[in-house]
């Protein structure tokens, strides 16, 4: 009883997995089951929902259905929507390039610096250029720190200097040679119109320019930076979504190691 | 007797009324039930005595035996009587003569007939190597609970249903990781009408996967794989609802199953399923799921997905009243009631939300031992999933609020498909951030004298009562023919099922009501 809906649909294709053809699981393996919501910029109705499927075909979708409409404001439609995948990627050819460190806690990392490097690291961080926000910075410096994980001011052997945002990056590079720097965290959160690949890449220049960019551990940090991206960009690494503090202290502690800094 | 305190403000005087009044319906239905047999008690019977597998053209066993009785119009005098004598005839065992039965071999109504009194003690061995077997079942089920552990109520309860046993088992196992206390596997389109358990694992199905005492041996082993791994046991719940109730009742005892849905009205309104074979049939089943230990759970929820949530409510409770006392006469505990309700409301009504807390706490108070099955929006789930989510969310509330039994999930996909495996996950996450961030919110809040809350409540159990006193000076039987559950008619001699109803013969015994009713 109140067995819901049935799916009375046939499940005749290869349910077998294949990591060289893997497409998106709903209940049954390769049944391809994707959930989509978008707002088309028409009416609500029959036309609206035709307008959606031809539009999930072309992306690929097989059997496109519409579960739910609601007109938003005149001329404009939102809607629910389920279709089956027809497209596959391969798995196994997939390479991620990744951060190499292993990651350690704050107490670890402090350990790990007073073993093998034996001085306090200095780390100057800013969100630069044109960028007001200060959120990204202040979660992975800030003493308190972001879901848990301290900031790098409460590192005992982390001397962590936050220059806040809107720095430009000659300010960022003057501060960095003031503080012997050895490592620079820049924090890019707006990035419309890849506002931040311009800016990035403006500091990566500056520094090879004045002959600096070898001398210190330079990374970035955001929610749309990939540590591929940083990689391409001229960092030495970069963090993305759902990295803390102790990401960024444990790989800087690590790299200095392997660079043979004192 | 304890003082009693009700929060809504129920006058329990009223609530002994309506209980004592529901008895009397029980025990007119009773009266009647105990005068008869169905080809699905005798199947049952098959099943106890250990006869399984199925002949050459797929037929099960049980069905050959009962079937061969019933052709010769002696169904009445139960299977009881000619297996006990076939057996002190031919020194075979019970699944022997079935097989022989199915070959053509033997004829069982046409062997001399041995002394009544050697014939009721001729299947003992059989009876009681199946009753210590189901004991055994429970007391493994027990001492899981008391070494792994359980999750605490209201216990998760999720669906599966892919059709094969096989997806089932890898949906159910991501489930129980992440949170699920209790697994149901749908049962496939339209078995509840099978007038026979299909046989073995089983990979095709729409909209659920057969019930198949294979298919639950299989998802018992998946089940108890994965509760070792998270640390807690993971109730197993099927359907025994249908023309083979006690059977899959007896199939789900023997293999471990905890939770049966197991409705004495369901499938008289829903599956038009004759009225007397249902209530015969239910007794029986009852009282295997009593003895072994398992949960059952009735089906008021469907009412108010045909009926209107706020105008038809105390249907609902008039419905729980009467399936806890036929429950009570198969020995059922309270304990193992798990009384069905629903959160069916219209989300668009003004205050729905506290119509809908006002009704799960009076159950709570009413039912006080009894898990509580509680279950979410269907009917106006519109394929808004974002709004769907919150229509559970507010269901969730209630749930930890009132201490409800067993939550079924609701899915934020529901009357779109099956769940998706994703589906199920957000809809745990739901349920746990609401029960822990809400948790004591029940003993920290009391509802006003005289408001809305109160009042519903009270005017719920009132129109109950008042349908229950009705119903009494007519009958079960033509109150379900009059329409009063869920808008639907049924005939006391229409729907399915109705010529495998007999009265029981004078040489008619059936001993495992004596052993397993009301035990442990």
């Amino acid at each position: 009883m109140s067995e819901g809906l049935y799916s009375m649909e046939a499940k005749d294709y290869d349910k077998t997995l294949d990591l060289t053809k893997i497409k998106p699981y709903g209940d049954t393996m390769n049944d391809g089951k994707v959930q989509l919501s978008f707002t088309l910029p028409v009416p609500a109705g029959p036309e609206a929902e035709e307008a959606a499927k031809q539009l999930l075909k072309k992306m690929g979708f097989n059997n496109p259905m519409v579960v739910f409409q609601q007109q938003l404001t005149e001329g404009f439609c939102f809607m629910n929507c389920y279709g089956s995948l027809t497209h596959t990627v391969d798995y196994s050819s997939i390479h991620v390039p990744k951060v190499e460190s292993d990651k350690m806690d704050m107490h670890e990392c402090d350990e790990y610096i007073r073993q093998n490097i034996g001085r306090k690291i200095v780390i100057v961080g800013a969100s630069t250029g044109t960028d007001a926000h200060t959120v990204g910075i202040d979660a992975i410096m800030n003493m308190k720190g972001y879901a848990g994980h301290y900031g790098l001011e409460r590192y005992d052997m982390i001397d962590a200097y936050n220059l806040g945002s809107q720095v430009p990056n000659e300010e960022f590079i003057a501060k960095g040679i003031e503080l012997h720097a050895d490592a620079l965290i820049v924090s890019q959160t707006v990035t419309q119109k890849d506002v931040h690949i311009k800016n990035l890449t403006e500091l990566v220049e500056m520094l090879e320019a004045e002959g600096l960019r070898d001398k210190v551990i330079l990374i970035c940090g955001g929610p749309r930076i990939s540590h591929e991206l940083a990689k391409e960009l001229g960092y030495d690494a970069g963090f993305g979504p759902n990295t803390y503090a102790d990401d960024e202290a444990s790989y800087i502690a690590q790299e200095m190691v392997k660079r043979g800094w004192k | 007797m304890e003082k009693r305190v009700s929060k809504v403000g129920l006058d329990f005087a009223q609530v002994d009324h309506a209980r004592e009044v529901a008895g009397r319906i029980a025990q007119q239905v009773q009266d009647f039930v105990e005068g008869y047999t169905t080809v699905a008690v005798e199947r049952t019977i098959c099943r106890l005595l250990g006869i399984d597998g199925i002949d050459s053209n797929e037929v099960p066993l049980p069905n050959v035996v009962v079937d061969s009785l019933k052709g010769k119009g002696l169904l009445g005098e139960g299977v009881m009587y000619f297996m006990g004598n076939a057996v002190l005839e031919t020194g075979k065992s019970p699944q022997e003569i079935a097989q022989d039965i199915a070959d053509g071999k033997i004829d069982i109504t046409q062997l001399p007939m041995h002394p009544e009194e050697k014939i009721r003690t001729a299947l003992d061995k059989y009876i009681n190597e199946t009753v210590a077997k189901i004991r055994a079942r429970r007391q493994r089920r027990e001492e899981y609970i008391a070494t792994i552990g359980e999750g605490s109520k209201p216990y998760l309860y999720i669906i599966v249903a892919t059709g094969n046993i096989y997806e089932d088992v890898v949906q159910a196992q991501a489930g129980a990781r992440q949170g699920a206390d209790i697994i149901a596997v749908i049962r496939t389109t339209g078995q509840s009408l099978l007038d026979y358990v299909p046989y073995g694992a089983t990979t095709e199905g729409f909209g659920g996967t057969y019930a198949t005492q294979e298919n639950f041996r299989i998802m018992r082993k998946a089940l108890d794989e994965v509760g070792e791994e998270v640390g807690r046991y993971i109730r197993l719940c099927n359907y025994c609802s249908g023309l083979c109730m006690p059977e899959i009742a007896a199939m789900g005892a023997l293999e471990g199953l905890d939770v049966m849905l197991n409705d004495a009205l369901y499938g008289i309104l829903f599956r038009d399923i004759n009225m007397q074979r249902t209530l015969i049939d239910q007794y029986m089943s009852r009282i295997i799921n009593g003895f072994a230990g398992v949960i059952i759970n009735t089906g008021e929820d469907n009412y108010l997905t045909t009926a209107d949530a706020y105008e038809e409510a105390h249907t609902v409770l008039a419905s729980d009243f009467i399936n806890e006392q036929l429950a009570f006469a198969a020995g059922l505990p309270e304990e193992q009631m798990g009384l069905g309700h629903a959160f069916e409301m219209d989300p668009m009504l003004t205050n729905g939300f506290l119509y809908e807390l006002a009704q799960a706490q009076m159950l709570r108070e009413i039912f006080p031992n009894a898990p509580l099955k509680y279950m979410p929006p269907t009917k106006f789930m519109t394929g808004n999933i974002f709004r769907g989510h919150l229509q559970d969310a507010l269901f969730n509330v209630i749930g930890q609020w009132t201490h409800q039994g067993l939550q079924l999930l609701g899915m934020p996909t529901e009357a779109i498909h099956t769940p998706f495996m994703s589906d199920r996950y957000l809809s745990i996450e739901n349920a746990k951030y609401i029960f822990n961030n809400m948790r004591d919110i029940g003993e920290e809040v009391e509802f006003k004298d005289n408001g809305i809350i109160k009042n519903r409540a009270k005017e719920v159990l009132g129109k109950a009562t008042q349908l229950l006193e009705n119903m009494e000076n007519e009958g079960l039987f033509q109150a379900l023919e009059k329409g009063i559950f869920a808008d639907v008619k049924r005939p006391k001699n229409g729907g399915k099922g109705l010529d495998g109803v007999t009265l029981k013969g004078q040489h008619y015994f059936n001993p495992f009501i004596e052993l397993l009713k009301g035990k442990k």
